[in-house]
């Protein structure tokens, strides 16, 4: 028998992002296929779309307030989320895979004795034991975990889930709880914004640039291509090692797992750890001018050709389109 | 001060992987293993603090079977002073992993130690997180940027969009991210010097699993895609499909 689900919902500044709102939507089909419910927390200070939660089908919408936690703290988000999973006897935790959840998930499996599963692509119920689906080494592999303890913490891949507005949306209720005395043993004191761009790790669209760019003077042109897209800028680990781009736009597995809904890779031959990094985005796009380039081998189309012609005529067409 | 830097012993990031005959792990025939790349960043973390503090000692703590004592042999090489081996021989979950790290470490006696950000195997992230909560000990994951002086520890930890600047205290576990630092090579002086060095073998701390992996599948093979053509004529047709067939755009 499960007790309830609780999904944790991560927010930035106040809002709550995407995958929180994809945590909520699996907590609460799960939930109705293990014949419980779901609830949903948020942790922080002002939360300006807290009443969205409502529409994905879980029952309460905790939001536990205390301007202090405004920011993430490991020790404080912990200690928060352990006392309300434990004072009302939630059994599994689902959280996303992002920053955050990959720091807080683990703490919170500690504390609540629970077995932690991370980055899952897939859950399956067989019969009541739920199955976790989750890739090793590099994408290379898939496995299929069972978690052993009753209380489980899991966290799902961002982007691979999706966010679905339940049938009968019976409004949530929202609960606030202040919290005071929160011990935090270790807190963010700034954030140093990376400037003005784009977080592969977000983004729904990225245009990423490999070596086959030539130099870091034409990056503009993928820079033209991403902004025509809405997209952000990503990177092969060739390029960043040879600094034209910075660490932060690095896909792969030494650089950001990625799944957007689209992946262009201009001049990237797509290197087993830089497909690691991407390989489950929805749509990928490829133009390279060698055929045989092993990202093709996982590019829904393609264009064997030289990238200096290809991207501004891409550029341009999309912005047409666009207008039209 | 005693530094602990904990290593894990992984297939290398360009084997072929292919599963084995339990159809729960990968077959190791033909797979060549190495030092966790991200571990790197830990051993080179752990031996500048060392040598800022001007005194102390770094030990490197391995759970694995006796071939993982090469990677210890590669730390050792980098210039850590001793080496423990905590033998396993068979998988454990990452629970089962940072129980046997957090009492080697409570052995120790140590407060201060380095993980890699993540260990490119089962990629999970999550033992330096867990061996924190079991030891009660501060955590700074994805570091990028550490000082320490006397008990303060300030850290930059990459995530979405940016760094978060993060104050905590000892003791402490980091888990090292590329960018921290580079790491040092293993001279022919220090190759050497480690074949002199002592690696203690102690039997892994007993645990209950909290989780068994059951399968282990190949991602299914992708339908080939298409090739919509080989110069800028094919772009309005890939447009095209992006719109009207993929519906991204
Ligand atoms: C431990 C480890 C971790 C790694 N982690 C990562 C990682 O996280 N991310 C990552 O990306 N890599 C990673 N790598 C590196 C990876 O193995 C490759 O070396 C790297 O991805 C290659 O980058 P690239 O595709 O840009 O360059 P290349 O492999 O040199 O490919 C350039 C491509 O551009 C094409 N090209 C050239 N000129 C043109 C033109 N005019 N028009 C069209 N196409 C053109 C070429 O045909 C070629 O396919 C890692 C390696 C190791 C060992
Ligand atoms: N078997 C092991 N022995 C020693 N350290 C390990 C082991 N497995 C994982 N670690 C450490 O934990 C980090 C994160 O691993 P993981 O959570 O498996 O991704 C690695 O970078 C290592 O520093």
């Amino acid at each position: 028998m499960v007790n309830k689900i609780l999904a944790v919902l991560e927010h930035r500044e106040g809002t709550i992002k995407r995958s929180g709102f994809e945590a909520a939507s699996i907590a609460a089909k799960l939930a109705k296929d293990l014949n419980t419910f779901a609830d949903a927390v948020v942790v922080g200070d002002a939360i300006s779309n807290i009443n969205e939660v409502s529409k994905y089908g879980v029952q309460k919408v905790i939001h536990l307030k205390n301007s202090e936690l405004a920011n993430y703290s490991s020790s404080g988000y912990t200690e928060v989320i352990t006392n309300l999973a434990k004072e009302s006897n939630y059994d599994i935790l689902i959280l996303s895979n992002t920053s955050l959840g990959k720091d807080l998930a683990p703490r919170l499996s500690i504390k609540l004795e629970a077995g932690c599963v991370v980055d899952c692509v897939k859950l399956n119920l067989s019969g009541s034991d739920l199955i976790l689906t989750r890739p090793t080494y590099a994408g290379k592999a898939l496995i299929d975990v069972k978690i052993l303890s009753d209380k489980k913490v899991i966290t799902l891949r961002p982007n691979v889930f999706k966010a679905m507005a339940a049938e009968n949306s019976a409004v949530a209720e929202l609960v606030v709880k202040e919290i005071s005395g929160v011990n935090l043993r270790s807190k963010v004191t700034s954030f140093k914004k990376s400037v003005g761009k784009m977080d592969v790790a977000e983004a729904d669209i990225i245009v990423s640039g490999g070596r086959g760019m030539k130099g870091p003077e034409n990056f503009h042109l993928i820079e033209e291509l991403a902004e025509a897209l809405g997209a952000a800028v990503g990177a092969s680990r060739a390029v960043v090692d040879a600094g034209w781009r910075p660490h932060n736009e690095q896909v792969g597995q030494t650089g950001k797992t990625v799944s957007p809904t689209l992946y262009v890779a201009c001049g990237i031959s797509g290197a087993i750890q830089h497909l690691a990094g991407m390989s489950s985005s929805k749509y990928i796009v490829a133009v390279n001018k060698d055929k045989d380039a092993p990202i093709f081998t996982v590019a829904d189309y393609g264009i064997t050709g030289d990238l200096f012609e290809i991207i501004p005529a891409l550029t341009n067409e999309i912005k047409k389109v666009k207008q039209s | 001060m005693k530094i602990v830097v904990c290593v894990s012993h992984v297939p290398d990031t360009a084997s072929r992987i292919k599963v084995g005959s339990d159809g729960k792990t990968i077959d190791p025939a033909g797979v060549t293993y190495i030092i966790n790349p991200y571990d790197e960043y830990a051993v080179e973390e752990a031996l500048k603090t060392k040598e800022k503090l001007g005194a102390g000692e770094v030990v490197v703590v391995t759970l694995g079977s006796e071939n993982s004592k090469e990677t210890i042999r590669k730390a050792l090489a980098m210039g850590v002073d001793s080496g423990v081996l905590l033998k396993d021989d068979n998988q454990r979950d990452s629970f089962g992993i940072a129980k046997a790290l957090a009492e080697e470490i409570k052995a120790q006696g140590s407060q201060l130690v380095f993980m890699g950000k993540q260990s490119v195997d089962y990629d999970n992230s999550i033992v330096g997180q867990l061996t924190a909560e079991l030891l009660d000990y501060n955590c700074v994951t994805v570091c990028v940027k550490l000082e320490i002086s006397g008990e303060k520890v300030t850290a930059e930890r990459e995530i979405e969009g940016g760094r978060e600047v993060v104050e905590t205290s000892l003791p402490v576990v980091i888990t090292c991210q590329k960018g921290l630092n580079e790491p040092r090579y293993a001279s022919l002086k220090g190759i050497m010097a480690a074949k002199k060095k002592t690696i203690e073998e102690k039997s892994a701390a007993s645990y209950t699993p909290k989780s068994e992996v059951v399968g282990m599948n190949l991602p299914a093979g992708k339908q080939p895609g298409r090739i919509v053509g080989s110069d800028a004529s094919a772009v309005p047709e890939l447009v095209r499909l992006l719109k009207e067939e993929a519906k991204v755009i």
